[in-house]
């Protein structure tokens, strides 16, 4: 008898909580039991040529569903589970990746860090009809002709643009650009900075080319000392990044060297040491600059979880664009009330958040409406905030 | 092209085909005396990379060097002893999937100890000291690294044609059983040459990552393969094969780069496979074998 009535009350108690939880505001999570759960997919390589920027682009994600592991769907409270899922840094592998999302049955993708992988794995999301919201993903082809892709981060003809004002700006009249055969980021990249740097009245002296995992530049940098630019437009991975700088010191070449988003992580000062000084880069966001409020609790908090991870305390630009790309899926599902991937693309198409990188909204190709980039350079074995550049 | 450009091009390209040499002949000893392709050769160089990472980070450079070669051997001579030795009486192709399996083994390894960040490679200073000599402009490892090739193949061949243990290790070579007979210990002859394999593969490593500065946990890959068909393209089982195939090797992938067709540069290392197999399958040093019955 007890029993029966205990047992009573607990059923009455958990109706009434449950009720409470669905008209109020609070967030009564015990209510919901934690039964109800959304997937969110986090697609990035953390082995392979990209495996270091692919994990601090996780990372930042990690941290994001830390600091938000709950999202309410028409009143309920679900909890977020982020299925992670390596895709190598091949585009291969990165299909092989993409599938194991779609069958894991996950709401939204996350990534992925290079633009290759994730225009290899474009078509598959796109035909499970799961969005897919790429972090710092920055070739055009990404987004372009699907429907389904997003991303949170400026696209390549804009760095381009805006790396070849900032060369003519400072007197370059003559430039070599260097890119990595078959990746579609730094060809991508490399090819805009060209057209660009063309228009503005430059010249671009040399072109040459590079094979993946390459680690013998000496002879290109030898035909680019031969033609003696002003400046060496070098878009590439951060495993190359500090072999180009270091080789063209040591061949006694003194031009500037210059690159897109990906240089922006430490271990290129790391490994590169002084020959490292005067690089300039463009990037997405500068830790000492917060944009808004949002901005200023991640970087105290994203700090101390870096420690806890053991990382550099530096924070990686894509980290924070990581944690956006979070942001704003979690944004969509509660936007769009449901965990179904075309109503969240069309939630995701209204979305407008105040992210960490500044406020993000959605063009009609799906990429992030941004106009503005950090021009960084290195001093001192630090990245030192030069300025901000704006492109119309 | 300038005279100067040329020049600092033949030596990009000797300096690299030095490096590949000794790597080369890693594997071309190891296939002479096991008929084995010990396809982790080339993961035991990376892991001599990080582990003069590590020695530089306590001790000066004269202590971490000899440091790094003991290390390394021990690691080469512990890979025979678990993953090939007890597959000594196991068909070959047995054998070579094992080594495939170190190789992965090796590389996942260093991908879960040292992360898949690229770790700068300490600077030993009088061998990063840049030199100038007309246009030219190289650091002294450049210079240093075909000369010290020469020397330690020169070491080598007097080594195995004139020392005792190196009698044996050409019997070994020549007939397992009968020189087993002949009371040869063959499995002391085989740790021994897996120890000079892997000494050369740790001196290739400092020269090699000193010149190019960072060790990522696919850096032995590349080189690994490309110094396979150097071993291939001389003869697999020759020593001097295996350093001309490598200078061949580096100074055609230079050349091909040098002329703008980089998009080639790996391409000429396995087409240059294809048509050795094709037109003299044992190589250009490589002894005709006859089939032991």
């Amino acid at each position: 008898m007890k029993l029966k009535k205990v047992f009573a009350i607990t059923l009455s108690a958990c109706l009434s909580a449950s009720m409470v939880a669905g008209c109020s505001t609070g967030s009564s999570s015990s209510a919901s039991g934690g039964a109800k759960v959304i997937k969110i997919g986090a697609f990035e390589p953390t082995t392979g040529e990209n495996g270091g920027g692919g994990l601090q682009e996780l990372l930042g994600m990690r941290y994001a569903n830390k600091t938000h592991p709950t999202v309410k769907i028409g009143g309920e409270e679900y909890k977020v589970e982020l299925v992670e899922v390596d895709n190598k840094s091949d585009k291969t592998e990165a299909v092989n990746a993409a599938q194991k999302l779609v069958s894991e049955k996950v709401s939204v993708v996350l990534g992925s860090y290079g633009s290759g992988v994730s225009i290899a794995a474009g078509q598959i999301f796109a035909d499970a009809k799961i969005p897919a919201i790429g972090a710092s993903c920055t070739n055009p082809q990404v987004t372009q002709g699907n429907d389904f892709y997003f991303r949170v981060c400026f696209l390549d003809p804009f760095q381009g643009t805006v790396m070849a004002n900032y060369a003519n700006d400072h007197g370059a009249k003559t430039a070599a650009v260097i890119t990595q055969l078959g990746d579609d980021y730094s060809s991508g990249l490399g090819s805009f900075f060209k057209t660009a740097f063309s228009g503005l009245g430059g010249n671009i002296v040399s072109e040459e080319q590079f094979q993946t995992n390459q680690t013998d530049f000496k002879a290109i940098l030898t035909n680019i000392k031969a033609q003696n630019p002003d400046i060496i437009f070098a878009p590439s991975s951060i495993t190359t990044a500090p072999l180009i700088i270091k080789q063209a010191r040591e061949l006694g070449i003194t031009a500037t060297i210059a690159a897109g988003d990906t240089w922006e992580n430490s271990t290129i000062i790391e490994n590169a040491g002084t020959s490292a000084e005067g690089v300039v880069l463009s990037t997405f966001f500068d830790e000492a600059e917060p944009a808004n409020e949002e901005a200023a609790s991640f970087i105290s908090g994203f700090k101390a979880y870096l420690k806890e991870n053991k990382q550099d305390e530096i924070i990686p630009a894509v980290s924070a664009l990581g944690y956006d790309s979070y942001l704003c899926a979690i944004k969509a599902i509660e936007t769009a009330g449901s965990a179904d991937g075309s109503a969240i693309r069309d939630a995701l198409k209204g979305v407008s958040i105040d992210g960490v990188t500044g406020s993000i909204s959605f063009d009609e190709n799906g990429d992030a409406k941004k106009d503005m980039a950090f021009i960084k350079t290195i001093e001192n074995g630090k990245f030192k905030f030069l300025t901000t550049t704006t492109v119309k | 092209m300038s005279l100067t450009t040329f020049l600092q091009q033949c030596l990009t390209g000797i300096s690299l085909g030095g490096a590949y040499a000794l790597i080369a002949i890693g594997y071309t000893l190891v296939y002479g005396i096991l008929r084995l392709i010990n396809f982790a050769h080339g993961d035991i160089f990376m892991m001599a990379g990080y582990f003069m990472i590590f020695a530089m980070a306590s001790f000066p450079w004269y202590i971490s060097i000899p440091v790094v070669l003991l290390v390394t051997v021990l690691l080469g001579v512990s890979i025979e002893r678990v993953a090939y030795r007890p597959l000594r009486t196991a068909p070959r192709m047995s054998v070579m999937i094992s080594a495939i399996g170190v190789s992965y083994l090796l590389q996942n390894l260093a991908t879960y100890l040292f992360t898949a960040l690229p770790k700068g490679y300490p600077e030993i200073p009088f061998l990063k000291k840049i030199y100038q000599i007309g246009g030219l402009s190289a650091s002294f490892v450049t210079f240093l690294t075909p000369v010290l090739t020469l020397i330690i193949v020169y070491g080598l061949i007097i080594l195995i044609n004139k020392t005792k243990i190196g009698m044996a290790m050409r019997a070994v070579a020549k007939d397992y059983d009968t020189a087993a007979l002949m009371g040869i210990k063959i499995n002391r002859i085989i740790t021994f040459t897996f120890a000079i394999g892997s000494l050369l593969a740790a001196v290739g490593s400092v020269l090699y990552f000193t010149d190019r500065m960072t060790v990522f946990p696919f850096s032995g890959s590349l080189p690994g393969l490309k110094c396979f068909v150097a071993a291939v393209f001389g003869g697999i089982g020759s020593i001097p094969g295996a350093v001309i195939g490598g200078f061949i090797l580096g100074l055609g992938e230079t050349a091909l780069v040098a002329m703008g067709y980089s998009t080639f540069s790996d391409a000429f290392t396995f087409v240059l496979l294809i048509i050795i197999l094709l037109i003299k399958p044992t190589g250009l040093f490589g002894e005709k074998t006859t089939d032991k019955v």
